[in-house]
């Protein structure tokens, strides 16, 4: 998009507004569905079916006290959940939301968000170390080490993906899923373990279970957070929700077509007056909104489904199997490429 | 180019400004009363024992070592990645990824020298 | 234009973030002086057209390698250390001065000489620092030269696991 300086502001507050509602009906959707899987209602107190809920939470949290301990470096405690938001709000500037409809749109943009996920390992080890707290530093320590392991991984799976549409860009990923085979030139089909791999290296870089040994409460407490309370925490949870949000729509980009609508080339040519119009935008927001939702949903149900790892099956996990598995699927990606061209 | 970054950097900037402004609304408008207990350490509710800064495991350096190294890996794969149809354009696809092969066996031998030596074994 | 006040805005926010990590008493906070600095770099490569460059040098060198400075920081508990000795900044700025002075004598030697490097277009530069250019020589012309590196990095890995698992004696 070339708008002036201004445009392009304001869209971008709306998008870091629409990450910030979007992050308080997460947080609402998490407690009601897990409270169906549990089968209890969940919060149903404040408004109708409890929907305002999050909304009095976060009242709560700017009301309560900042807490920073006397023997915590006081500088670095606020400034690693400063960094946890601006990183999780900056992500969403990446995404494409429609045709023509990305604030940021670089020719590198893939690996700038990946720079942005390896720059997110210092708010949890700044975090763990500022608090000056043997279950905060242990959990900083745990979660930094679990999210360089994973990265690795999930840097091979965008790998293979740009090994296929050969481009760093990532409007030109999704516009390179939209072959004449329908949802089939979806890179889910034509790359299904790099999709795998991304997907559960997603989960870990987000700490989100089963990968959330960091606030392993039996063990360390709160981990990182511990001497976190108030809007600190609140930022910290904040960054949370957003960030598996955003993880949501980077795997919808990669792997599931993006923005475009399935046969999207089929109902062009059916309708040609649709190409370019308002409409077929509105469409394609609501569409990538919508996957988006659905691994949103993923999210959740697998933290009620599968158990938490122990440390060192995770580390196994990362070392030992995922990293050998993307190292060897980004080769046969590549032996692919070169079969099928 | 520089101009595709501006977009992003506005970006960068109202986060900030986002982060500063909650912090700071939440140190105006949340009380301010001190005292030596709650702004002592926790510790399971005891008196905590020593300073948190002490010396861990070396085994966190040993991942961060490795995890350098295959992060260069990976960085020296990404422009291979994105002309690699270039280069099977030009009619060297082959031999590129026979020079890829060959990086990939060298790096996975270190990793394989570590599984062994138990460099990664957390217990 | 815009660009060159860039650069100095930039490098000006470079020279603080060095004298910040060299200057502050706490590793901590020498690293992330040391982190600023790095992303300053970047910025500096950005005003280049250098784009996968100044990514790369965010991702390695923040992501990465500047991760690697923190845990050693935190596992060696370097957040105490002992006896430090005073600043002397007489001997600092005459130190600041003598190079000052060198490299404008640099300068004007290399001037009248006539040595100096064309500086490349903006254009140019954002063609030849692109990824794909990279690539054209590192995996053909280059290719022996990138597996060098393999094995320097392969080399790094043992010598890592060498150090850390040494049996104490």
């Amino acid at each position: 998009m070339n708008l002036a300086w201004y445009w392009t502001a304001l869209i971008a507050f709306g998008i870091v507004n629409f990450l910030l509602i979007s992050a308080s009906v997460l947080v609402y959707a998490e407690r009601k569905v897990s409270g169906y899987m549990q089968n209890r209602p969940g919060p149903n107190r404040v408004g109708p079916f409890g929907f305002l809920q999050p909304f009095a939470d976060v009242l709560k949290l700017v009301f309560k006290e900042n807490i920073v301990p006397t023997a915590a470096n006081s500088f670095v405690h606020s400034l690693a959940p400063m960094l946890m938001v601006v990183i999780a709000m900056a992500s969403g500037a990446l995404i494409p939301f429609a045709r023509g409809v990305v604030i940021a749109d670089m020719a590198v943009s893939v690996l700038v968000l990946l720079a942005l996920t390896s720059i997110s390992v210092y708010g949890v080890t700044l975090a763990g170390w500022s608090s000056n707290n043997k279950y905060s530093l242990l959990g900083g320590l745990r979660s930094s080490a679990q999210m360089i392991s994973y990265e690795l991984s999930m840097g091979l799976a965008v790998l293979s993906v740009v090994l296929i549409s050969s481009s760093l860009n990532m409007v030109t990923i999704v516009e390179d899923q939209g072959g004449g085979y329908g949802i089939f030139a979806w890179n889910v089909f034509r790359n299904p373990i790099g999709c795998i791999l991304f997907i559960v290296t997603a989960f870990a870089e987000t700490n989100r279970a089963p990968f959330d040994l960091p606030e392993a409460e039996q063990e360390l407490v709160g981990g990182y957070h511990t001497e976190y309370s108030g809007m600190k925490f609140g930022m910290f949870f904040l960054a949370e929700y957003v960030n598996f949000f955003i993880a949501s729509f980077v795997i919808v980009t990669l792997f599931f077509g993006g923005y475009l609508l399935p046969f999207e080339s089929v109902l062009l040519a059916q309708f040609p007056g649709l190409e370019d119009s308002i409409l077929l935008m509105i469409m394609q927001i609501g569409t990538v909104v919508l996957k988006a939702s659905f691994f949103a949903y993923l999210f959740i149900w697998v933290r009620w489904t599968l158990p938490r790892f122990k440390y060192q099956q995770l580390m196994t996990l990362g070392w030992k199997y995922l990293l050998p598995i993307s190292l060897v699927n980004a080769l046969l990606v590549a032996i692919g490429v070169i079969i099928f061209s | 180019m520089l101009s595709d970054f501006i977009p992003f950097f506005i970006q960068l900037g109202i986060a900030i400004g986002l982060s500063f402004t909650l912090l700071k609304a939440a140190a105006l408008i949340g009380p301010k009363r001190a005292n030596v207990i709650k702004q002592g350490t926790y510790e399971s509710g005891m008196d905590p024992i020593g300073s948190a800064h002490q010396r861990y495991s070396v085994k966190f350096y040993l991942v961060a070592m490795i995890f350098i190294v295959f992060d260069v890996e990976i960085v020296f794969l990404y422009p291979w990645a994105v002309s690699f149809r270039e280069f099977i354009a030009a009619g060297v696809g082959p031999g590129v990824l026979g020079v890829i092969f060959l990086f990939v066996i060298i790096l996975a031998i270190g990793l394989v020298y570590d599984i062994k030596k138990g460099g990664l074994e957390f217990d | 234009m815009t660009v060159s006040i860039l650069f100095f805005v930039l490098a000006a926010a470079a020279l603080t973030a060095a004298l910040g990590m060299l200057l502050s008493r706490n590793p901590v906070t020498s690293a992330l002086w040391l982190i600023l600095n790095l992303f300053c770099v970047a910025g500096l490569y950005l005003t280049l057209n250098a784009e996968f460059i100044a990514v790369i040098q965010v991702l390695v060198y923040a992501g990465a390698i500047m991760v690697l400075f923190l845990f050693v920081i935190m596992l060696l508990n370097l957040a105490s250390l002992p006896d430090l000795k005073r600043i002397e900044w007489k001997r600092i700025i005459s130190f600041m001065l003598g190079m000052g002075l060198l490299a404008m004598l640099t300068f004007i030697i290399a001037h009248a000489l006539d040595v100096m490097p064309d500086p490349l277009s903006l254009d140019l530069a954002a063609e030849t620092g692109s990824a794909s250019s990279l690539a054209k020589v590192l995996f053909t012309q280059y290719a022996m030269i990138f597996e060098v590196i393999g094995i320097l990095l392969l080399a790094a890995t043992i010598g890592a696991v060498v150090i850390a698992k040494r049996k104490p004696v």
